[in-house]
């Protein structure tokens, strides 16, 4: 049953991620990144990781919002430029860079990271009690505190930086 | 075979108490305002109009303006509607009775309920309308101030009963329902209503279909059987965050007489539509505000108060289970 789920979805994603990068239209794209998001969510939701998939679809649901305003006000969707492409250079590279990208995959899934055994705070089987998110909470707020505060606080420069930003040119 | 037939009764129920909080509130507004509101339609008073409505539209003529990206105008009201009905997916209506009772239900509906603007953005979008599309504008910005304090006023309860299951902090709620909690539970469940109201879109928050200004805001375009799968969702939606509101903070199904499901789901649906009808008061007493002073209002008090709040909670939470010395 969860095999036959896994393909549809795994076609679907497959499918919608396709349509996300040839299509022009810039909201069509956002739409099949929602759907593409979704297809992802499913998948940790047929791994057993409740809490994943669900804060997947509560973070890329503001973060898809986000790209639909910035999509209309910056992209003028149905105006499209037309004439020469000033990324020809980016085109050029992209092949050879893709296939960079695909070899470093298939180097990754071959190493030991995914056989090795795995963190000694994760149980086997954690994420069935309780979602997931017991065992996810104890990771980050216990086993992995520092890493998790120096992320916050990161982002909390970014948010600044982009506000001192936007306040300069707007003066 | 026995959960597709549950999910089939649940939505039916949904869609038919959706219909009538339809009649609910207009007959509230014509209370508050001195009328009398539906009246001709069936007897008693006019009990039948939600179907006679629901009939006119379903036979109205669909219309589909020339120049709207059709695929995007065709499929919004459908995803418009979705997310407001998954939302009863994990609602507990009484012990037992609920779809499923998730262990993360309330992050469920968090989720689900956050999928609700693709729709309405669909819709703005897809219509081509300067109107449409101002309105979908507005409901991003408005959505995005709003889900931050929403998801924060409704993490207190949380904190409280120290679990995401919804059946969980109904149960938790056994001896004092957390609206009773001295000042932090009253502080809550203000602020839970304002974001309510702000995430439902209703007045004094309804910029984004202001009729003074964008007509009808993103369902302008929309007609017959659309129209009403758009008006569906939006009631449904609110149904649903009247529950949420009710299990959160009114004890769910806790009531004299509530070991038995159907006292129990009857006590829970009295409070959802006390809940429900606290916000029509609101809409029939306010006038809007303008945009700045919504979202000023959302970054500038609500979002401070309730991180404040959820603060407070959490040393609470910490005292009385013995963890600060």
């Amino acid at each position: 049953m969860s095999g036959v789920v896994f393909f549809l979805v795994a076609i679907l994603a497959v499918a919608s991620a396709l349509g996300l990068v040839l299509r022009r239209n810039p909201i069509h794209g956002a739409l099949f990144l929602v759907v593409n998001l979704g297809c992802v969510a499913v998948m940790y939701l047929l791994l057993g990781a409740e809490f994943l998939a669900l804060a997947q679809v509560i973070i890329y649901a503001g973060a898809i919002m986000v790209l639909f305003v910035f999509a209309i006000m910056v992209l003028i969707p149905g105006k499209e430029e037309t004439g020469p492409d000033p990324l020809r250079l980016q085109r050029l590279l992209a092949l050879p860079l893709g296939a960079l990208l695909l070899v470093e995959i298939a180097l990754i899934l071959q190493s030991s990271v995914f056989t090795a055994a795995p963190h000694p705070g994760v149980q086997p089987g954690y994420a069935a009690g309780a979602g997931g998110i017991q065992s996810v909470g104890r990771l980050l707020l216990r086993d992995y505190l520092l890493p998790f505060e120096v992320t916050s606080v990161l982002l909390l420069a970014a948010l600044v930086g982009v506000l001192a930003l936007a306040k300069r040119k707007a003066g | 075979m026995r959960d597709v037939l549950a999910a089939f009764i649940l939505l039916n129920a949904v869609v038919l108490i959706v219909t009538y909080l339809t009649y609910v509130e207009r007959k509230f507004a014509a209370r508050m305002q001195s009328r009398i509101g539906p009246y001709r339609v069936g007897r008693p008073h006019g009990w039948l109009q939600p179907i006679a409505d629901a009939i006119k539209l379903v036979i109205k003529e669909d219309i589909i303006p020339a120049l709207a990206d059709r695929p995007v105008y065709n499929l919004a009201p459908i995803v418009f509607l979705i997310p407001s009905l998954l939302i009863f997916a994990t609602i507990p209506f009484a012990p037992g009775l609920g779809l499923a009772d998730l262990n993360i239900g309330l992050l469920f509906f968090l989720a689900v309920s956050s999928l609700e603007i693709v729709g309405l953005f669909m819709g703005g979008w897809g219509s081509n309308n300067k109107y449409a599309l101002l309105s979908a504008m507005r409901g991003v910005n408005q959505i995005i101030s709003y889900e931050v304090p929403f998801v924060l006023t409704a993490l207190i309860p949380v904190l409280l009963a120290g679990s995401l299951q919804l059946s969980a902090i109904v149960e938790a709620q056994r001896g004092l329902w957390f609206v009773a909690y001295p000042v932090l539970g009253q502080l809550a469940f203000i602020a839970f209503v304002i974001a309510t109201i702000a995430s439902e879109n209703r007045v004094p928050f309804d910029i984004l279909e202001a009729e003074s200004e964008l007509v009808a805001g993103f369902r302008v375009e929309y007609s017959g059987m659309k129209f009403a799968l758009i008006q569906l969702a939006e009631y449904t939606h609110m149904f649903g965050v009247s529950c949420l509101g009710a299990l959160l903070f009114l004890g769910g199904w806790l009531g004299p007489g509530s070991a038995h499901p159907v006292v129990g789901a009857a006590w829970f649906l009295l409070k959802a539509l006390f809940i429900f009808l606290l916000v029509t008061w609101v809409r029939w007493s306010f006038v809007r505000i303008r945009v700045d002073q919504i979202l000023g209002l959302s970054w500038k008090v609500l979002l401070p108060a309730t991180l404040i709040l959820l603060m407070a909670t959490g040393f609470w939470v910490a005292l009385r289970s013995g963890h600060v010395a």
